[in-house]
């Protein structure tokens, strides 16, 4: 048994998702991923059920865990109960704790992510904000969002929000003491620290790619991973790919 | 398969649903994209069901997007939600009624794992007392809103001014149900009906004058993917994944889709805009697209509710044509004022797909 399958048998995503898979491939029939992406789960299975660290290691430093996107569909039909979306999250978070994974293009995009979604969780309590984040970021939310934006307060007080008020409703101001509860609870579970890898490990990359970390809070690097696609990564047996 | 040996199959995954006094967890996406939705629900339990159910200042995101973007570690997401259920608990409630399908998940997920693994239970205890002070009760019972609905579909039918029914031919609406992957792929006996035959939405449907749609890619995802919708670079998965629905379910010609998922009816919803721009295709009948609506807004509907009330104004593809088939009155004057009466001036046109200001 190898010592990064060690660290992988300890996360109790690998423990709950993965029994014996018999390699029939049915997870890669039904997975929106594979149909978009060069991916392929039961490849994944295999090689983590295989317990080879060197191609363990590989995965964790790739786009290809990377592909994913947790819906979980293959947990539903897979016949021996595995599932390749939790052994996912199992190996993202490998690949976090160990640094692996700014080596891929898509790893990469863990600070962005971080920087958004993270941030908004502590700082407002919800896990998006949308008010300011227009179709710049978004062009596919078409012109209804941009009347959104432009009348942000009035249209959620015609929909019965109580946006950003003191008491309860849709995207009220959630309480200092419940944000302050919940910074906490990341102080001791882990939550802060992994924020601060996902930073310290991006900043190095970002030195290495030549970017300058210091600068602007390396703003620069965070749209350059939110906007840029290094190479193809795409299946080449679907239509909607052609 | 015939209808009946699938009724059959839904028929083994019941599940009981708490028949009142609810503590509600409000969703991230639905707050933000389509608060009308939340008031509606709240509309329907209160007014016209006359059910107690408690919005808690207090709580917060349960993060969920965070864990499955793999920013949030599962400990702390599990003791978040343990902020949660403390709240319920102090509130003296016992029933949680859940609004966003990925906080189902998550809460299914998390409640399967202290049953399985009791040391994680003892371990979401001890942080939140360190981390807050507070202490829990498990639920009674966990329903998504659309597990109440369907609980009150028949006392909905009953008080219901308009029916699913193209009031120029005298036929059911030809209706696509879509339930989010989060809702029982998972844990298939959390959903009514399981996760390949899900009954959740059908009962609605069904019982409201609708008839359903069975089509190819019927249970593939919207293709929200998390990361693969947050991040810019990834969006084409989701676009790509909703198009795949929209290719399979066209040739049925659906009048309109449902969905249980907030998430779900931000991208069948906006990707037929975008997949307009991008291919210059559209679906549905006229250019106009196939309109997309969540339970609470048919249910809100079909009460009788002012649709401006319910928030279809900023649906991005034109509610009109459905609203016409079936009969409902609207005001176009109306769509786009304040509450004070004020007009909000009109959004724009997209290019290509045709829309009704």
């Amino acid at each position: 048994m190898g010592k990064l399958f060690d660290e992988l048998a300890k996360d109790i995503h690998l423990q709950d998702g993965l029994n014996a898979c018999i390699n029939c491939g049915t997870c890669t029939a039904i997975c929106p991923a594979a149909d978009f992406y060069n991916y392929d789960p039961r490849q994944i299975v295999d090689i983590v059920q295989n317990k080879d660290d060197n191609q363990i290691e590989e995965l964790l430093k790739s786009d290809t865990i990377w592909y994913c996107g947790e819906c979980m569909s293959c947990r539903t039909r897979c016949p021996r109960n595995n599932a390749p979306g939790l052994i996912i999250i199992a190996l993202r978070n490998l690949s976090q704790e160990k640094g692996y994974f700014i080596e891929s293009e898509k790893g990469r995009q863990q600070l962005y992510i971080k920087r958004t979604i993270g941030q908004n969780i502590l700082n407002t309590g919800y896990c998006l904000f949308m008010e300011g984040v227009g179709t710049d970021e978004h062009p596919e939310q078409g012109p209804i969002w941009d009347w959104r934006q432009q009348n942000w307060a009035d249209v959620m007080e015609r929909l019965g929000a109580n946006y950003q008020k003191e008491g309860s409703g849709a995207m009220r101001k959630i309480p200092h003491e419940a944000l302050k509860e919940l910074n906490e609870i990341f102080k001791v579970t882990g939550g802060h620290e992994r924020f601060e890898r996902i930073e310290y490990y991006s900043a190095k990359k970002a030195k290495e790619m030549g970017f300058n970390p210091d600068k602007e809070n390396n703003n620069d690097y965070v749209r350059y991973v939110n906007t840029t696609i290094e190479k193809d990564h795409h299946s080449r047996t679907h239509s909607f790919t052609k | 398969m015939n209808i009946d040996s699938k009724r059959h199959i839904w028929k083994n995954y019941q599940k009981e649903i708490a028949d009142d006094h609810y503590f509600y967890l409000r969703s991230c996406v639905r707050q933000n994209f389509n608060p009308g939705a939340e008031t509606t629900f709240l509309r329907i339990m209160k007014d016209v069901l006359k059910k107690d159910i408690y919005d808690d200042p207090a709580h917060t995101t349960c993060t969920g997007i965070g864990y499955h973007t793999d920013v949030v570690p599962f400990e702390t997401i599990m003791t978040v939600v343990a902020r949660q259920l403390a709240l319920m608990t102090e509130k003296g409630y016992k029933n949680i009624a859940v609004s966003c399908v990925t906080s189902f998940g998550i809460y299914s997920e998390i409640f399967e794992t202290w049953e399985h693994h009791p040391e994680m239970l003892e371990k979401a205890r001890k942080y939140l007392k360190q981390a807050t002070g507070r202490e829990f009760e498990l639920p009674d019972n966990m329903a998504h809103g659309s597990d109440v609905i369907y609980k009150f579909r028949k006392e909905i039918a009953a008080k219901a001014k308009y029916k699913l029914i193209n009031k120029n031919t005298g036929r059911p609406l030809k209706v696509v149900e879509h339930i989010g992957c989060h809702y029982s792929k998972m844990f298939p006996h959390k959903g009514v009906g399981g996760a390949e035959y899900p009954y959740v939405l059908v009962g609605m449907i069904e019982e409201w004058g609708g008839e359903i749609i069975d089509y190819p890619e019927r249970r593939h995802c919207c293709g929200f993917g998390f990361r693969q919708y947050i991040v810019k670079a990834n969006r084409g998965y989701t676009i790509a994944n909703s198009k795949k629905k929209f290719d399979s379910m066209q040739p049925y010609k659906p009048d309109m889709i449902i969905v249980n998922c907030p998430g779900c009816h931000v991208f069948l919803d906006k990707s037929q805009y975008a997949i307009s721009e991008l291919d210059g295709i559209t679906y549905g009948e006229n250019n106009l697209g196939i309109p997309v609506f969540t339970y609470e807004e048919v249910a809100g509907l079909i009460l009788g509710f002012d649709p401006w009330d319910i928030g279809l104004q900023v649906h991005q593809v034109s509610v009109e044509p459905l609203l016409d088939k079936i009969g409902i009155p609207y005001d176009k004057n109306k769509k786009y004022l304040s509450k004070d009466g004020r007009f909000l001036g009109y959004p724009k046109k997209p290019e290509v797909l045709k829309v009704i200001l």
